[in-house]
């Protein structure tokens, strides 16, 4: 018997051995992977450099808190260089070589619909934290961003009522995101009962800086007794010589008020605030947000940049509440696995910045509050409307033809993103 | 406007006696400034404007250009002055001046737009029997913006007593816009005869609404010859606006542009970092700026020399380090250029930041220069205009008149000779490639009162440059003046019908038409030096 005991002890060391070696593997592997998709080089590293920096302090601060189902985090950084197919093909290292359970980024459009394929292919999670034109809803992407219902129109009937606006100028840069949100503002303008003789809409490419003759327009336009105002949908820099040549020209905020979607605390600082001014912005978050939960983010933030001067911005915000949902998720899910998430976090609640809660709606697009701003010349925003409650995300316009009819709804049964309500099918297209 | 009423009250009562009296109101209007919420500001403003208080004017100015702050420790009303990164406070009513202190000291006394409408329309009022004419016709011409009935009243009693001549035209025009709102015929057509003519948006607006919606048929035919008079005077001040935005903007691309005349006209360098050497003069501005913060004004008269310096020495490097050595041939040229300007533009995000920086405008650039009521030329492009044409004038007088000139011309047109002449053409081509380099710096300091400084500002250009030099003839200075200033203006008089995206996609098109029909441009190098 002495060769069975011998046989029984040996097994029983390598089992031993093996189940060791194999704990001492998985101790290896023991971190959760986010990834973080932001550009730090080329032109939109001016923006996105700040969200990777407030998904690292995020994952920290969840580190510190004992990360994640008793697993840490581990942030994965890479730089898709504003370059739209580079941020396919990093997308693609994210999820099939370094397996991350969720993504972080992208800011224009175009990234976003470029990584979008990848994402839908491998089945990962894309958590998008720009204010964005809306028409889209994907299984794979959660917008934490305002749709056109979270941002222009609030902004749009604030004008209206408010301060009694009758003819409006839209003005954008040429790509599309103005060019959508614009097609849905006229036909919520002309729905309210405005003429076509009293909207003018102008168009600029990207990074335009001789506004002479456009804010001349915009000049003549508005001198026809009526009560006017700018709608600007006009991208990054090219808004500060806007300014400019309005100041020049003498076109003060309160002669034609300018009510921008593209311009935050991150735009303004570091510019000559002097030109802005009384001009207005509309987001779902400012700094000057007054609630306990904005003072403890902005200090840490501060904390975690080593830099007081730092500002905070709608995105960032957009980040943390994408980020808590996720956690919460997980948490719910028992699993990082998509799917599961995907299932979890529909209804999820999380607080948001300006002391409220924003829930995860089953067509992928959050609650928010809409705030409306103005320019004060430290570069903040004096808050001077805001909805009475939370506005549910559109990912479908209730204003263009196309889209009346279309619902987006990833809960069982329906799962679908592009559900049309009148003939009763899923188109099947997930964009 | 219940409380406007109580102005004109107070004013016609003419106040040195209620001082006194009203002093209440007016400390009452005051301590609600200090209030965080805009409602109560709004009645403070209302009961300052209303107390008849001899400050009130001057209380409610300093409250728009938001120089009023209370000082926290004891909650004091104070004007602030920023000097530096301090502020000089001072009583806000008795003036006495308080030192200088810091500004988490102060808490700033914020406004809204509705709150600061209020506050003009109030000061305007206020102003009508300020001793100062120029004060007196802003608050005339604050009121033609928004008119009252009530304040019409005013102007009215104020006319007799006025002695200035533009205030009282000012002052006629806003009477005549309410008369024509009256019924008997002779004062409406007496007030239609007073605006004809009259450019201002008030006067046209009033004079459309009578000739469209009059009842009248004496008195609308003749609101329509008045507006159908002003139209004619319109157009012409549109063509005198638009002729000076295409010149402006011509002088920009001028000044963009020839610096390349230099290195690729005349050296037939193809410089694809001749945009980060325009760059580098914009970020010498802001460091010239940060240097001295507290003489913006000047900066831009030391950051003229400093940036011509700076881009000046790094094009001689890259001429030195880099061009020497591939001169002839061309696609490497523009390879290598090309991948410096990447490594330019890395750098200024490396070392100073992605973002884009703030380069402040002095106050001399700042505003415009008012023709008439709907002409103004803004002054940073009116100067600019005269800087691109000043820089263009030395540049000639530097290429014909110097020593360095004869010989870069001499080399330009013939190397071997030049060479045989006892002329070191390797010196000369570094000083035309810094000089033309130079040029690229001084237009970026003129850019960046213009545009955003930031690393991407010379990929804005670039294009646009070498588009002007090519459409002017390659190697001809006065090429490059007339094809600028000419695609300057043809792009302003396309973009009011095409769009500015349109606009630009043309100008393309017709350079691409324009070359293939004359592929040296509009002004060819003749003679035996074209071989070369």
């Amino acid at each position: 018997m002495h060769l069975f005991k011998a046989i029984r002890r040996l097994t029983l060391t390598i089992t031993v051995s093996i189940g060791l070696s194999m704990s001492a593997m998985v101790q290896a592997a023991d971190t959760i992977k986010v990834g973080i998709l932001h550009s730090l080089s080329g032109t939109m590293a001016i923006s996105e450099t700040t969200l990777k920096d407030t998904m690292l302090m995020l994952i920290d601060e969840q580190n510190k808190k004992g990360g994640l189902l008793g697993k840490k985090l581990e942030p994965v950084v890479v730089d898709p260089a504003s370059n739209w197919p580079l941020f396919a093909e990093k997308a693609r290292g994210l999820l099939a070589k370094d397996k991350v359970a969720a993504t972080f980024g992208c800011w224009t459009s175009v990234s976003r619909k470029s990584v979008l394929p990848v994402f839908e292919e491998l089945n990962g999670l894309l958590f998008y934290p720009v204010q964005y034109e809306g028409e889209e809803s994907s299984k794979n992407v959660f917008y934490t961003g305002a749709a056109p219902n979270q941002q222009a129109i609030p902004a749009v009937d604030y004008l209206m009522n408010d301060i009694g606006v009758k003819r409006w100028v839209l003005a954008g840069t040429d790509y599309v995101y103005p060019r959508t949100t614009n097609k849905i503002l006229e036909a919520y303008l002309k729905s309210k009962g405005v003429k076509d003789a009293d909207i003018m809409i102008n168009y600029t490419p990207f990074g335009h800086s001789d506004w002479q003759s456009i804010v001349a327009d915009i000049k003549k336009f508005g001198s026809a007794g009526k009560k006017t105002a700018v709608v600007s949908t006009i991208n990054g820099d090219a808004n500060v010589p806007f300014y400019k040549e309005l100041g020049n020209q003498g076109i003060s905020a309160e002669s034609i008020p300018v009510v921008a979607f593209s311009v935050g605390e991150e735009e303004l600082s570091g510019i000559d605030t002097k030109p802005l001014v009384g001009h207005l912005a509309a987001w779902n978050y400012f700094m000057s947000v007054e609630a306990d939960v904005n003072e403890d983010f902005i200090e840490a933030w501060h904390k975690f940049i080593k830099n007081k001067k730092r500002v905070t911005n709608d995105p960032m915000e957009a980040h943390y509440i994408g980020f808590n949902m996720w956690v919460k998720a997980v948490e719910k899910a028992g699993t990082t696995d998509p799917s599961a998430v995907q299932q979890a976090i529909i209804g999820i609640t999380v607080p948001n910045l300006s002391g409220g809660y924003s829930a995860m709606m089953p067509n992928h697009h959050i609650t928010k509050p809409v705030l409306i701003g103005e320019i004060q010349d430290d570069g903040q925003f004096e808050i001077v409307w805001q909805t009475a409650g939370m506005v549910p995300g559109d990912a479908w316009s209730d204003f263009l033809p196309g889209s009346k009819d279309i619902t987006a709804d990833w809960q069982a049964p329906l799962s679908c993103g592009n559900y049309n309500v009148k003939t009763s099918k899923c188109s099947g297209q997930n964009y | 406007m219940s409380w406007l009423r109580l102005i004109l009250l107070s004013l016609l009562l003419a106040s040195p006696l209620s001082h006194a009296s009203d002093n209440a109101i007016f400390d009452q209007g005051v301590e609600r400034l200090k209030d965080s919420n805009f409602n109560i500001k709004l009645q403070g403003v209302e009961a300052i404007a209303t107390s008849g208080h001899p400050d009130a004017a001057r209380l409610l100015g300093h409250l728009l250009q938001g120089e009023l702050f209370y000082r926290k420790q004891d909650q004091k009303l104070v004007i602030g002055i920023k000097d530096g990164r301090r502020y000089q406070i001072a009583d806000a009513l008795s003036a006495e001046a308080l030192g200088i202190v810091k500004k988490r000291e102060l808490e700033k006394i914020r406004l809204n737009n509705q709150l600061r409408g209020q506050i003009r329309s109030a000061i305007a009022t206020l102003n009508l029997s300020n001793p100062d004419a120029s004060v007196r016709l802003d608050g005339v011409n604050q009121l033609l913006d928004k008119p009252d009935p009530n304040a019409v009243d005013v102007v009215r009693k104020q006319l007799a007593k006025e002695s200035d001549p533009a205030v009282i035209e000012a002052m006629r025009t806003l009477i005549a816009l309410e008369d024509l709102k009256a019924d008997d015929t002779t004062q409406v057509l007496a007030a239609i005869q007073q605006l004809s003519g009259d450019l201002r948006p008030a006067a046209r607006n009033g004079l459309r609404y009578l000739a469209e919606q009059g009842a009248d048929k004496q008195t609308t035919q003749a609101a329509r010859k008045a507006l159908a008079a002003i139209e004619t005077k319109l157009q012409l001040n549109e063509l005198t606006e638009t002729l000076f935005f295409g010149l402006s903007l011509g002088s920009v691309l001028v000044l963009a542009a020839i610096g390349l005349a230099i290195t690729f006209g005349v050296m037939g360098v193809i410089n694809m970092a001749h945009g980060e050497l325009i760059m580098l003069g914009a970020y010498t501005t802001y460091i010239v700026q940060l240097l001295m913060p507290n003489h913006i004004d000047f900066s831009l008269f030391v950051a003229v020399p400093a940036a011509f310096i700076v881009s000046g020495l790094v094009g001689i490097a890259i001429e030195r380090g880099v061009i020497r050595f591939l001169y002839g041939r061309p696609l490497e040229t523009l390879l290598a250029t090309f991948g410096i300007s990447l490594i330019l533009q890395q750098l200024v995000r490396t070392a100073i930041s992605a973002q884009n920086v703030a380069v402040e405008n002095p106050s001399w650039m700042s505003g415009s220069l008012e023709i008439n009521a709907v002409l103004s030329l803004t002054y940073n492009r009116l100067y600019i205009i005269f800087f691109a044409l000043l820089v263009f004038i030395a540049l000639q007088l530097v290429l014909k008149k110097t020593a360095l000139g004869l010989q870069v011309r001499a080399v330009s047109q013939n190397r071997a000779m030049a060479r045989a002449m006892g002329v070191r053409s390797a010196w000369v081509d570094a000083m035309t490639f810094g000089l033309g380099s130079g040029i690229a710096g001084i237009a970026g300091v003129a850019l960046s009162q213009l545009t955003n400084v930031g690393p991407n500002l010379g990929q804005a250009y670039i294009i646009d440059s070498f588009m002007v030099v090519v459409f002017g003839g390659v190697g001809n200075l006065w090429g490059t003046l007339v094809a600028g200033m000419s695609l300057g203006v043809a792009n302003k008089f396309i973009e009011p019908w095409a769009g500015a995206v349109l606009a630009k996609i043309l100008m393309l098109v017709f350079i691409i038409l324009f070359i293939q029909k004359r592929p040296r441009g509009l002004f060819p190098q003749k003679g035996r030096a074209v071989e070369g």
